[in-house]
């Protein structure tokens, strides 16, 4: 795939997904005349500025109640409106779990929950704030789709694509500014992986924030003379799994990273296909069953085994 | 409608409650037979519903949040016309679109799947205020339970409807001091709701749940305000028409057996010749 030209240089641009998000929250909202967005109390951290500019008339601000925020936003979308419900995913959707379960997932409203500070990204606000269970979470509700784009840029175009689909949705978005892979050129398609970088001798699985330090591990492993490919699987579900079945057949080993708890999350997700469909071997790296801390944020991505190295350590070892 | 035919509709709905519960060996009839009055009344007098159409643009909405008092809600539904009545005993069966607690997609007429309690009255909000965005004259009208005001999304969502005025909105508290575990002022006692709910902005209206004319007059009342949410606080007697499971809280979630059932069919059945 074409990649930005900058992405292994100083010059790359970086951003937060959520800045995405809010560029394509108006751009949905401007397509669509019945999105409308919520907030609890996060309406600056979670992007909302410049939609609530352009279509105050069309934002709630619903005080800090997550329980409301996601049966609220299911009563909108019973009458018609595309409703975009924003905060931490610690809160969204952590605090909110059955609220969304029960009037979101089995009502099978199109709601789609954002939770715009997930993973150790969060930094200094430590573990209350850090959501690491999310994807495990809501991938578990029936019918329940879950994006984690990779930079702002696809987190735009994600946003876009929600507004368009009529299924109950989680949006996966990081505080943290991440180097922006992709362009505006290229094409996003909810449930579709995609293969960034082609490979034969292991493949990396990677999601959002992390999918840049696949990027870099891959290009490390390839001075070593080993070719690894790198899947960008924003869609953990509907998971791509005939994405996950080629890849397991042409490179035989599976390394997969997320920012996200290693029980339940990415990892648990491609196994479950591999195991089914094409057993091979396979290493999941994420958080170790434990709970984060405060600290910047590089730093703590390197206490706790998710960088390059790691990843690039991985595959090493698969290949042994 | 006319109040004596309101009063054997309601007789009717309760008989077809007891047949449904003892049919499907579990249940809630405590909540089903004091609400009959309530449902009646909304179903046949209030609401603006056409059920050949169930999901018409113009029809008012009805959330029930305490789904377990669903028999009440399945029994009004068919004697309403949006399905059989001959449906109705297969209420939790296998099968059956007549789910424990509602599921939205399975049966026409239901606005919205439910049975944990504390978040109808938030998704009743949302469709209140989506409606005030487009300009829209549908109604949204709520059942809760008192019990399920223990739970704190209940208030946010009270919080939620004053402050964006939600006056297309009416909230029927199902006001039958009891729970599960017994009295709701021994479990966790509630005091005034009305006063609450004065105190977060409502207009709030007290009634006999089991007076048509009360229940009439209050919809009209709560239905002329345009500047903020309407509660009516519905004192009703639980299992309302069975003398002996009148105010008995053990029956909230137990369904009678064949004699209890016959007995309380008779007592039903007397009743209405009282009507006649």
């Amino acid at each position: 795939m074409k990649l930005n030209p900058d992405l292994f240089t100083d010059k790359v641009k970086k951003e937060a997904t959520r800045i995405g998000f809010g560029l394509g929250l108006v751009a949905a909202a401007r397509a669509d005349k019945n999105v409308v967005a919520l907030t609890a109390d996060l309406a600056a951290s979670t992007a909302l500025g410049d939609f609530i500019k352009e279509f105050p008339e069309r934002f709630i601000q619903v005080g800090v109640a997550e329980q409301n925020l996601a049966a609220v936003a299911s009563g909108l979308a019973h009458v018609g409106k595309i409703p975009f419900a924003t905060s931490f995913s610690m809160f969204n959707p952590g605090r909110n779990w059955e609220q969304i379960r029960t009037t979101i997932g089995y009502n099978n409203q199109p709601v789609k929950i954002v939770g715009t500070h997930s993973g150790l990204g969060v930094g200094e606000d430590g573990a209350t704030h850090q959501a690491l269970e999310d994807i495990a979470i809501t991938r578990v509700i029936p019918g329940m789709v879950v994006l984690s784009p990779c930079d702002a840029i696809q987190a735009k175009q994600a946003t876009i694509a929600a507004a368009k689909t009529a299924s109950p949705t989680y949006l996966r978005l990081n505080r943290q500014r991440v180097p922006t892979i992709f362009s505006e050129d290229t094409s996003f398609e909810i449930g579709k992986a995609q293969l960034v970088r082609d490979g034969k001798d292991v493949t990396i699985i990677a999601a959002g924030p992390m999918l840049y330090p696949a990027l870099v591990a891959a290009e490390e492993l390839g001075k070593e003379g080993i070719s690894a490919a790198v899947i960008n699987m924003h869609t953990i579900k509907p998971l791509d799994s005939r994405a996950i079945v080629t890849a397991a057949r042409k490179t035989g080993r599976i390394v997969t990273v997320e920012d996200h708890q290693i029980h339940g999350g990415l990892g648990s997700a491609v196994a479950e296909v591999v195991v089914q469909e094409c057993p091979v071997p396979m290493n999941i790296l994420g958080m170790p069953d434990k709970y984060g801390e405060s600290g910047h944020v590089e730093q703590l991505f390197v206490k706790f085994g998710l960088t390059e190295k790691e990843i690039a350590q991985m595959c090493r070892v698969l290949l042994r | 409608m006319e109040l004596k035919a309101l009063t054997l509709q309601a007789n009717t709905i309760r008989q077809d409650i007891i047949r449904m519960l003892t049919e499907a060996g579990s249940g809630h009839p405590g909540g089903s037979l004091g609400m009959a009055d309530i449902f009646t009344v909304l179903y046949f007098d209030f609401l603006s519903i056409n059920p050949p159409k169930p999901d018409a643009i113009d029809r008012d909405y009805l959330v029930l949040s305490n789904g377990h008092i669903c028999p009440v809600l399945y029994a009004t539904l068919a004697h309403r016309g949006f399905f059989p009545v001959k449906k109705l005993v297969t209420l939790r069966k296998l099968g059956s679109p007549l789910q424990g607690h509602p599921h939205r997609e399975a049966l026409p007429g239901l606005e919205s799947s439910s049975g944990p309690l504390g978040s109808g009255l938030s998704q009743a909000c949302g469709m209140a205020k989506g409606l005030l965005i487009d300009g829209r004259k549908n109604r949204v009208v709520c059942l809760t339970s008192d019990g399920e005001h223990q739970e704190g999304n209940t208030w946010e969502a009270v919080l939620f409807a004053a402050k964006y005025r939600l006056s297309n909105l009416i909230e029927i508290i199902d006001r039958n001091n009891i729970q599960i575990d017994g009295r709701t002022e021994e479990v966790m006692p509630l005091g005034s709701i009305r006063d609450k709910y004065h105190a977060f902005g409502w207009h709030t209206i007290e009634i006999d749940g089991n007076d048509i004319n009360d229940i009439k007059k209050a919809l009209a009342e709560a239905d002329a305000v345009a500047d903020k949410p309407s509660v009516i606080v519905a004192h009703v007697v639980p299992g309302k028409g069975v003398s002996f499971m009148e105010n008995q809280y053990q029956w909230h979630g137990k369904a009678p057996s064949k004699e209890e059932a016959a007995q309380a069919l008779l007592e039903l059945a007397k009743a209405r010749e009282g009507f006649s």
